[in-house]
């Protein structure tokens, strides 16, 4: 069975036709080719898969795509490209927060979307105090990026990289 | 170019861009989701069908019947591929078990076919209707259960299974000081972040595959083998792998059912292992038990060790030498090995990160922490004490560099070794228990024949192929610079073409080999070049300077741009200094750890490796190696364990839930610190490699940390707090 579901992929319309059981992931992936995102797991257990749909963090492999009708949904390949990074790709580069590369597009995904949670003042498990809002630092970093798994381990490089970002912009 | 003396002063020695700790020249691509992995290639291979592969519920047994009735009339479906209809198929050389089973299923989830569909959801839902029934066999899964029964393992690359010097039962009786202490290591997971994929496609009887693997031209073999067909009409693509660790050494089932399925519907066919799959489809770190013996004098001395090493394996299956690092770490005039193989039925044992001495360590560095508390010693004296600068078996060979002293002293300087308190369980930070622990570093430095093709492009662009691959260790970059180097040139003069069995055939990665041998490759097809350029010119080549991209002899100078369409290619050989030396690679791991005194709760709070490995090509991208292996020794240390079900045969926790790897807030800064070293012996490039250092001991020196802060010994990995709360101290 299909249906038509329409949504907004780094800023540019997408009519598709798809499988209703097709993930968000695989429309992404397989129908408009757009393979920046990654598929670790298809479970929600790695985090490859992460991108941001209307401003949030999710993993797009566990949604599927037909729900997003309307949806603006941010790529790796909507934040930057190899001649233009976004700040966060350029301090990965810059940190070698990154071995093989597989994980790095969901790291880099989420990695932007922690500095913006932070800055909203989304608690986390560690955040010290709810009443306080909360703080870029090592802690916090490492708890809300805990969905994310590198089995490279560039896990103290990729917290070199987001502290830098949060530091140039505050 | 033959590798037999030791090197002299060569170009790379300018350490212009060598040795400069350079961002990965691929990592804008890596970065920014545009570097294109197996799976993806909807560039090489447009309109490809999906497969899915169908996999065995039992593990040892035969199918009884295999109905694919239901699946190949379900929507969408191309073709179902089964033993029965796949044709005549091979094993692949460095393949213990057939990657397609059927009638005789060999372990769980052996691939028994594969359905092709026009989509991936309809491959998926079509191979849910292969209805098998299967005749149960009972198997062989308890390792304590087979021990006894373990047979001398056959000789593999680590060496002979049985080793003996001096009188080791002798000195061990008699030692005033004596440790008889036996671990236990579970299996582990590679656990790589993208599973093992493949497109491909058949042009005529050519085949053609882009795949994620590790060994280019072995795998090209095998592939070529298990499907009958000669080597030379495979082609294989690999250029960028999401992570290998070992599992990816070898052609897998995906690869030949991708084969088998695009032949079968005339057009491209990519297949994925799906997450749960892998654990019990693929290749595992072998679980092992561990006899250590020591023996030493009051004031320290070793005069007794000995180490054994059992674990089981599939029928053909060969040993991890888990006792490697004990023959050749600490000195001790009597001495012993033994390493014994079970025949199994769990899925295959292979290699993964250091195989050997990643478990071996785990075992050995306790057994050296217990030792020094026995005497009464610090364990970082302890192992100075028994240092030794010459082969313990062999004392006529040295080897070529050992700073292993040196890593354990600076490390213990710079990690504040000195406020650790000998006794365990004493040390309180508000309601943390804390403790320090270390451990030793150790792996063999390996070399491979490795070939490379280098042309000068118009521009001056240097264009560098071979088909080493790079699994995240760097290769890219380090043979970049490599190039640079020789030839003079800055470092975004190069391009650099990898994993491609068109491209001349390399070492691969594995075995800490890749980046030494590698790089070698690329600086005898530099030299080649070298020569042209130099003939082209008129000058004499061993009077010719490479030097910020112009060619000068005797006063005359040329940009090398005006050498444009040469080529040269040549392989580096390497001779026998590895025999009449040792190259070994050394560190030293130093961690804290605190332990929630009423849960158990471990938490790794600051972690040190100082290593001496020879030439570091690449600070930046060496010191990611180590401190990923220091990760992965966590892992191994605190919560990594492939859990048999001892009934029916298979790793239970399959899948990334299950399987606990560390994850951010697992891991606490790491530091490295390499010694300024270079090994003349070890190669042109006078390096050696790293990748696999740095998990070695690693677990180890968490483990020791860990018993530092409570007083409990675990002797079982891993290490968590179910095994720590019966005996964890009082506190106030």
């Amino acid at each position: 069975m299909t249906a038509r579901v329409s949504f907004e992929v780094n800023g540019q319309r997408r009519d598709l036709e798809l499988d209703t059981r097709t993930s968000l992931l695989d429309a992404l992936r397989e129908h408009l080719k757009l393979t920046g995102t990654k598929k670790g797991c298809d479970h929600g257990q790695c985090g490859a898969c992460t991108v941001i749909v209307d401003g949030r963090r999710i993993n797009s492999c566990l949604t599927l795509a037909v729900m997003h009708e309307g949806a603006k949904v941010t790529t790796i390949e909507g934040l930057g490209t190899p001649e233009a990074m976004h700040p966060m790709q350029a301090a990965f580069v810059k940190h070698d927060g990154y071995q093989c590369g597989y994980c790095t597009p969901g790291q880099v995904c989420s990695a932007v979307a922690v500095l913006e949670e932070i800055r909203a003042g989304v608690p986390s498990h560690v955040t010290p105090d709810l009443g306080d809002r909360p703080k870029v630092t090592a802690e916090e970093l490492r708890e809300r990026m805990s969905g994310n798994i590198c089995r490279c381990g560039a896990y103290s490089n990729i917290v070199d990289a987001m502290t830098e970002v949060a530091g140039s912009r505050a | 170019m033959k590798f037999d003396t030791p090197a002299a002063t060569n170009p790379i020695d300018q350490l212009k861009v060598v040795g400069q700790p350079a961002d990965r020249i691929e990592g804008p691509l890596k970065a920014t989701g545009t570097a294109p992995y197996a799976y993806e290639r909807h560039d090489a291979a447009p309109n490809a069908a999906y497969g899915y592969v169908v996999v065995s519920t039992i593990a040892r047994g035969r199918i009884r019947s295999l109905d694919a009735s239901r699946a190949r009339r379900a929507p969408g479906v191309l073709a179902v591929i089964t033993a029965e209809t796949a044709g005549p198929l091979d094993k692949g050389q460095y393949n213990t078990v057939r990657l397609l089973g059927g009638p005789e299923i060999q372990h769980y989830h052996q691939a028994l076919g594969v359905v092709v569909a026009e989509t991936w959801e309809q491959a998926r839902a079509a191979a849910a209707l292969v209805q098998v029934q299967y005749q149960e066999a009972p198997g062989r899964y308890d390792l304590a259960k087979l021990k006894n029964a373990a047979a001398v393992a056959p000789p593999g690359f680590g060496g002979p299974p049985d080793t003996a010097r001096g009188d080791f039962d002798g000195a061990f009786a008699s030692a005033p000081v004596k440790l008889d202490a036996t671990y236990s290591t579970p299996g582990h997971a590679h656990a790589m972040m993208e599973p093992h994929a493949t497109v491909a496609a058949w042009n005529g009887d050519q085949l053609t595959v882009w795949t994620s693997n590790q060994m280019i031209d072995w795998s090209r073999g095998d592939l070529a083998k298990t499907l009958k067909i000669p080597k030379e009409k495979v082609r294989l693509v690999s250029p960028f792998i999401g992570g290998g660790f070992g599992g990816k050494l070898w052609v897998r089932a995906e690869a030949v059912l991708a084969a088998l399925g695009a032949k079968a519907v005339n057009r491209p066919v990519k297949v994925a292992l799906t997450r749960p799959v892998m654990f019990n489809n693929t290749t595992h770190r072998p679980a092992t038990i561990q006899r250590v013996r020591i023996g030493a004098t009051p004031d320290g001395k070793i005069t007794a060790i000995g180490h054994e090493s059992w674990q089981a394996d599939q029928e053909g299956g060969s040993s991890d030498p888990h006792v490697n690092q004990t023959r050749l770490l600490y000195a001790g005039a009597n001495r012993m090995t033994r390493t014994r193989l079970a025949k199994g039925d769990l899925p295959e044992a292979n290699a993964m990160r250091a195989p050997g001495e990643a478990s071996g360590m785990m075992a050995l560095e306790i057994a050296m922490d217990e030792m020094a508390e026995k005497l009464g010693l610090d364990p970082v004296d302890f192992r100075i004490r028994n240092d030794t600068q010459v082969d313990p078996e062999k004392p006529h060979r040295p080897f070529s560099q050992r700073q292993f002293v040196q890593c354990l002293r600076q490390g213990a300087d710079h990690f504040g070794w000195s406020a650790r308190n000998p006794r365990p369980g004493q040390t309180r930070d508000g309601r943390w228990l804390v403790g320090l622990g270390v451990a030793a570093a150790f792996r063999g430095a390996p070399v491979q024949t490795s070939a490379a093709r280098v042309r000068l492009e118009a521009g001056g662009l240097l264009v560098v192929e071979t088909d080493m691959t790079d699994i995240g260790t760097g290769s890219y970059t380090i043979i970049a610079q490599t190039a640079a180097e020789t030839m003079g040139v800055p470092l975004h003069h190069v391009r650099v073409r990898l994993g491609d069995s068109d491209f001349p055939v390399s070492a691969g990665s594995g075995g800490q080999w890749g980046a030494a041998s590698s790089t070698s490759g690329v600086y005898a097809a530099c030299m080649k070049l070298r020569e042209q350029v130099a003939g082209k010119f008129g000058f004499d080549p061993g009077q010719t300077a490479f030097q910020d991209g112009q060619v000068r002899s005797g006063g005359k100078a040329f940009p090398l741009a005006q050498a444009a369409g040469l080529v040269a290619e040549d392989a580096i050989e390497f001779g026998k200094l590895g025999e009449q030396q040792e190259l070994s690679t050394f560190g030293a791991h130093f961690v804290e750890a605190a332990v929630d005194p009423y849960t158990a709760e471990i938490r790794v709070r600051r972690m040190l490796s100082v290593c001496a490995a020879g030439r570091i090509l690449n600070p930046k991208s060496a010191r990611s190696q180590v401190i990923g292996a220091m990760v992965m020794g966590v892992g191994a240390a605190l919560m990594e364990d492939l859990v048999v079900d001892k009934r029916r045969g298979f790793f239970v926790n399959h899948d990334l839930a299950g399987y606990e790897v560390p994850v951010h807030a697992d891991i606490p800064h790491q530091e490295v610190i390499f010694l300024d070293e270079v090994d003349p012996a070890a190669s042109p490039l006078k390096a050696k490699g790293v990748g696999e250092l740095g998990i070695c001991g690693a677990a180890a020196a968490v483990a020791n940390a860990v018993y530092n802060a409570t007083g409990v010994r675990v002797r079982d990995y891993p290490v968590t707090l179910d095994k720590l709360l019966a005996g964890m101290p009082q506190v106030a």
